[in-house]
């Protein structure tokens, strides 16, 4: 019960912290405005290279824009406790690790969820890009699906904030990473074949595949194998993320490195 | 003179603060790589004419700008909080003339991500750099330069009663890199985006390092950049008089 109760209050204290700095003028730019831009960019980018159509850029970049939510707020989890020098003391408390991050996890998530739904719904009525009406249901599930994903790699981002001092340069790098990697722009056909292997067990990759196969008017049984790997792929960065905390919580104490800035 | 060692002193004094941080320094350069890889990889597997080396000089100044943008718009906000925005803004020295620097200091650092961009496509994807007017090009490097620190000027100083001015300038970042140009032809845009673009610095600032590059005419771009870039400082310190005006009145220049 207790651990419910953490999971749950914890998580939406966290939420409310979060939110607490993240009001409307750095929320809109930087989560409705921003990613709108990102889908014009690489769909202009590939009209004028004469690569695919509007449809793979809008899918691609809203999926992929999930990664900013999920890895700055997921990182903000751990700095922002160091920030305010409260993370020693949560880290001192015997407070179940899995309920305590995991709890944090989730409003990070139903962000993620509405910055790409949105950010999907605004790039397709610029580009004019029209879906068909059955595939939209079938969408939501895989933005939810990849935002859970990147989240997993969010709390991984985040046990990493306990050892690197420069989480915003992480998270904008791992971004970058995953903007290359998981084809929202380029096929991942058109890739070297050591950068196909690494797309392949990364978040988001599988998920916009999806995405685009769902776009192109695939049934949604078509894509249920995609979806379990992304499903898949997110869990094991979950656990992967939980692991790290667990390892970088130890030498933290050990080291007395917790707090340094 | 005196005017000029207060530009020359705060300029290097800004550069080497910026590059002491991890964020306006190396992430900086490192962030527009990405991007810069993604153009290639997209212009190498496309059916375009456009060639490779087109794509590459474009991704360089998309990280010059990259480094101006965000930063520029948190450039007051910074000095707020380390609680010096109050001294600077009493030194009897006009205020624009120290920030002014900073800005063309933050723009300086794109020549880091302007060349590593260069670099990048000269060794992972073969590209090389032909230089049809060099003098030229040489010339437009500093231009653009001087012209997106005046422009990034103007946006420290329209941002300062903003307490979220990083994100302000943050958003700015992907909006010019599409209009100005840097990977597609203006021709591309409905007819309404084109003056937006003509008003903008990067556009003749791109233009001049292209022209220079794969031929054309980049004198006139020069030119363009020069008068854009003098514009957005007389702007500046016009906005900046009234603004600082405004915040004495009203004691609200800390934002508490």
């Amino acid at each position: 019960m207790n651990s419910v109760r953490l999971f749950f209050v914890g998580g939406l204290t966290s939420y409310r912290a979060l939110f607490y700095w993240l009001s409307p003028t750095i929320y809109i730019p930087s989560l409705i405005v921003a990613p709108i831009f990102q889908i014009l960019l690489f769909a202009y980018i590939g009209r004028s290279a004469g690569l695919e159509s509007d449809v793979f850029y809008v899918t691609g970049n809203a999926i992929q824009y999930a990664a900013i939510p999920c890895l700055f707020a997921m990182s903000q989890t751990v700095s922002g406790e160091r920030f305010q020098n409260t993370l020693s003391a949560i880290l001192v408390s015997p407070a179940k690790r899995f309920p305590l991050f995991v709890g944090r996890a989730l409003p990070v998530m139903g962000n993620a969820f509405f910055v790409s739904a949105f950010s999907f719904a605004a790039g397709c009525i610029i580009l004019g890009v029209s879906l068909p009406a059955g595939s939209i249901p079938g969408l939501a599930v895989v933005i939810l699906i990849a935002a859970f994903s990147c989240t997993g790699l969010g709390l991984t981002n985040a046990a990493i904030s306990l050892r690197v001092r420069e989480n915003a340069v992480l998270s904008n790098v791992i971004f970058g990473f995953l903007l290359i990697f998981t084809g929202a722009n380029v096929p991942i056909s058109e890739l070297p074949g050591w950068m196909q292997d690494v797309s392949h067990v990364i978040p988001l990759t599988h998920a916009i595949q999806a995405a685009r196969d769902l776009a192109a008017g695939e049934p949604f049984s078509h894509v249920t194998g995609l979806l379990a790997t992304e499903l898949g792929i997110g869990i094991a960065y979950l656990a992967g993320g939980l692991v790290l905390l667990r390892v970088f919580e130890w030498q933290g104490r050990k080291h007395a490195t917790l707090e340094q800035l | 003179m005196r005017t000029l060692r207060l530009l020359a002193i705060g300029w290097k004094f800004h550069f080497k603060m910026i590059m002491r941080s991890a964020f306006d320094g190396v992430g900086q350069v490192i962030y527009p790589l990405f991007f810069a890889t993604v153009a290639f990889f997209v212009f190498q597997a496309g059916d375009s004419p456009r060639t490779l080396l087109y794509a590459s000089l474009g991704s360089a100044v998309m990280g010059m700008w990259s480094a101006t943008s965000t930063t520029a718009g948190s450039a007051m906000q910074r000095e707020r909080w380390q609680g010096t925005l109050e001294a600077l803004v009493a030194t009897p020295t006009n205020f624009a003339l120290i920030l002014l620097p900073v800005t063309i200091a933050m723009a300086t650092i794109g020549i880091y991500s302007l060349v590593a961009t260069l670099l990048w496509g000269r060794f992972l994807f073969g590209i090389h750099l032909t230089l049809v007017h060099p003098l030229m090009f040489v010339l437009s490097i500093p231009a653009t330069v001087l012209t997106f620190g005046a422009l990034g000027f103007l946006f420290a100083v329209c941002f300062v009663r903003f307490r979220a001015a990083w994100a302000l300038g943050n958003m700015f970042e992907y909006p010019v890199w599409l209009i100005c140009g840097f990977l597609v032809p203006l021709t591309f845009f409905p007819d309404w985006v084109r003056p937006i673009s003509w008003v903008l610095a990067p556009t003749w600032g791109m233009n001049a390092i292209r022209e220079s590059s794969l031929g054309g005419s980049p004198l006139p771009d020069l030119l363009m950049c020069f008068a854009l870039g003098t514009a957005y400082i007389a702007l500046g310190f016009l906005v900046m008089e009234r603004l600082l005006r405004s915040a004495r009145e009203r004691a609200a220049l800390s934002l508490t």
